[in-house]
């Protein structure tokens, strides 16, 4: 299970700032993705329209849901599927294990996938006698290294070429010395070359899904590496693990949202892969899984369909968010504490595991917007940011300093004839105090700014004193 | 003199980081806004446009602040700010504010549509293309997050800094970046915001400008803050100081 460390963003991230190999990582972040995804939007003129279609697609199924899921288990089951119901991680993590044992497995291969991060899925089946495979290449490094995804589709966008060479090294002992793990491409061959034999050994394998099509009863993912594809059909027994928002109407409605995905994502107009999975093998396919289960996960899902934070449900997982947010940009994912970092993150964490153990993420944003700007369905980040800082302030998490000195200035705010007098007066003050340099390095209570920056000096009458003097000259 | 169309009357939301800082900004705006034709008021029933609160969840505060302020400045044709931030809060929240008042909520929707911020009223709606300003500087100009997507503005600074004579513009490498001030972010989290503002002074510093230029004092006076705290030569100004040719004053932070 991710350990959460979500209460201790201020010491992750100072520990971020100050770590050389995530600060160097983090630039590809800063130039590639938002680059790419620039261009490809700039490419497509009718980008926009699409994001309102997508946009509108998900509403429509949110409106809809029970509907659409039953509609979906009814397809599945109807192609020879399983559909399993599941109200929390325990049981979706119950469920996997029971299939695996039902087949004697001893090891599954995984596609990606973020929800099985989010039910602590691997740490759990390798304590029950399951070793589970990361076979995406960036999955495959973190496994390795014994770390969490920093990113919900680069995992290992944190670390540097020189670190992930020597992870190789350590890992892989049958490389000679000399060979050259110099280019990415030459990593991929060795990974490719170890993983070849897990895929042909696997006795379950496990994905999540980009989307479930109602109308066929189909789960969908997207992929760069082909990866996906060995893990669902090669092993005897292919698990979907889904959040239940993951549905989608139809196969158009799917294509469409696809379309603003991976230009979303990763700048691509399309992913690699995109690959369909409906149901097991059937008589004279050449190859396929010989059980087909997939598990509806709630975790949550169903609260938030109800309240303020419903159009965080129509997240499609680009990771576009945190691409352009400059504080993921900073202190990279990890900070963050938990499964899901950024602003997508800091969103949907506090609703999964609860606002009191992650107070700090809705707080840690500028609402500079930029995330909103070019999320793909529209989500209005920032606002439902301020919602739960709402929240926090409601249930008196806000830390106590930080209501009392919003509570006095908020008195003052609100009476403008005593907040008029009183700003005078400070403002005199430190004009005075300032001797004349015109800004100040230090001064008490504003350690927080003078930290790191000046502090400019007020010129000093208020302009509201002045205002004030000269329309009494004027009506003298 | 009687054929003279009258004046449009503007009430102006000052912001309370112009009225205690800088509230040389509040006399270049309306110097401004004189300068276009209107007639320019200052009602005293007014603070803060209640960001603090609102950002920091505090609604019933946020709900007061704005009912003062939209009770202040009714029955002026235009309210404006020479603040982004102010004025995405006045036209974009505060209605929001007022869902389950109907009355109100009609009401703060009237004064929303009102609302504007000070560069984008001269030019969308007062048709200002040039002033007569003239200022000899290389300068670079910062979007503020809340002006630019909340209220697009983008084209508007640009254009009218271009008919300032002696003023040459040399644009930063990702100027819609946020600067790291986020209100009360910056103080709260000094470690983030300062690696954000570290990334922002190092795009202004390769610009080569002498001068930096935005529409939001929060900004202003974070960047040039850290400017100072590195010692870069590059000074700061609110934009409205140099398109109403008030650069008297010392720049922001200096003596």
């Amino acid at each position: 299970m991710v350990e959460i460390t979500s209460p201790a963003f201020k010491d992750n991230s100072t520990g971020a700032l100050a770590d050389v190999n995530l600060q160097k990582a983090m630039r590809h972040v800063r130039v590639n993705f938002i680059e790419k995804r620039a261009k490809a939007a700039a490419a497509l003129p009718e980008f926009d329209d699409l994001r309102s279609s997508a946009r509108a697609i998900k509403d429509h199924v949110l409106d809809h849901l029970d509907l659409y899921l039953e509609a979906y288990e009814a397809k599945v089951t109807e192609r020879g599927g399983h559909v399993h119901w599941a109200a929390n991680a325990i049981e979706a993590r119950g469920i996997v294990l029971d299939i695996c044992r039902k087949v004697n497995a001893k090891t599954a291969t995984k596609g990606k996938s973020m929800i099985t991060e989010e039910i602590g899925l691997n740490d759990f089946l390798e304590k029950n006698g399951v070793t589970p495979i990361e076979t995406d290449l960036g999955e495959y490094i973190i496994q390795l290294r014994g770390e969490h995804p920093s990113h919900i589709i680069a995992p290992a966008v944190h670390l540097t070429m020189d670190q992930v060479r020597e992870d190789f090294r350590k890992a892989h002992k049958h490389l000679p010395a000399d060979r050259p793990l110099n280019e990415p491409q030459s990593l991929l061959l060795e990974a490719r070359g170890i993983l070849r034999d897990r895929f042909l050994k696997a006795d379950v394998g496990i994905t999540g899904a980009n989307f479930l099509v109602a109308e066929t009863g189909s789960s969908v993912i997207v992929t760069n590496e082909g990866n996906g594809d060995l893990t669902q059909i090669l092993p005897k027994v292919h698990i979907v693990v889904a959040s239940i928002e993951k549905i989608v109407p139809t196969l158009e409605d799917m294509s469409q949202i696809v379309r603003v995905l991976a230009r979303s994502a990763t700048g691509q107009e399309m992913s690699v892969y995109t690959t369909l999975s409906t149901g097991p093998r059937r008589k004279g396919d050449p190859d396929g899984p010989e059980q087909y289960h997939v598990i509806l996960l709630d975790n949550g899902r169903s609260t938030m369909l109800g309240n303020e934070f419903r159009d965080m449900l129509r997240c499609i997982r680009c990771g576009a968010c945190m691409n352009h947010c400059p504080v993921y940009q900073s202190v990279g994912g990890h900070a963050y504490g938990w499964v899901y970092p950024g602003p997508m993150g800091s969103v949907l964490t506090p609703a999964l595991i609860g606002i009191e153990k992650s107070a700090h993420l809705p707080n840690a944003s500028t609402l500079c917007g930029r995330c909103e700007s070019v999320c793909p369905m529209q989500i209005p980040l920032p606002k439902l940011l301020r919602h739960w800082r709402e929240r926090e302030f409601e249930q008196h998490l806000t830390p106590a300093s930080v209501r009392f000195g919003l509570g006095i200035w908020a008195y003052a705010a609100k009476r403008p004839a005593l907040y008029q007098r009183m700003t005078g007066f400070t403002m005199g003050m430190l004009r005075f105090l300032s001797g004349g340099r015109g800004r100040f390095r230090w001064l008490p209570l504003a350690g927080g700014w003078t930290k790191h920056r000046d502090l400019s000096a007020p010129q000093g009458r208020t302009f509201m004193a002045q205002w004030k003097a000269k329309q009494a000259r004027i009506s003298k | 003199m009687k054929t003279e169309k009258k004046k449009p009357r503007v009430g102006l939301f000052v912001t309370c980081l112009v009225d205690l800082f800088r509230p040389s900004v509040g006399f270049a705006t309306v110097e401004l806004l004189e300068q276009a034709g209107c007639e320019v008021d200052v009602p005293f029933a007014q603070t803060c446009c209640g960001q603090p609160a609102y950002n920091s969840g505090d609604r019933k505060d946020a709900r007061e602040i704005a009912r003062q302020v939209i009770e202040a400045f009714e029955g002026y044709d235009y309210v404006v700010a020479p603040s982004g931030s102010c004025a995405g809060m006045l036209k974009k929240h505060y209605a929001e504010l007022f869902a389950d008042e109907p009355a109100f909520h009609k009401r703060a929707v009237a004064f929303s549509m009102r609302v504007h911020e000070l560069v984008s009223f001269l030019h969308d709606v007062r048709g200002i293309k040039e002033v007569s300003a003239s200022f000899d500087a290389k300068v670079t100009y910062h979007d503020s997050c809340s002006g630019l997507r909340e209220l697009g503005i983008q084209n508007q600074p640009r254009q009218l800094l271009a008919s300032v004579k002696g003023v040459t513009l040399a644009e930063m490498k990702g100027p819609d970046i946020c600067c790291g001030f986020g209100g009360t972010f910056c103080v709260k989290y000094p470690d983030v915001s300062n690696a954000i503002v570290g990334e922002k002074t190092a795009s202004i510093n390769a610009t080569g400008a002498d001068l930096l230029l935005a529409g939001d004092l929060g900004c202003l006076m974070n960047m040039s803050g850290k400017l100072k705290r590195e010692g870069s030569k590059v000074k700061a100004r609110h934009i409205a100081e140099v398109l109403a040719g008030m650069t008297s004053e010392p720049a922001i932070g200096e003596g």
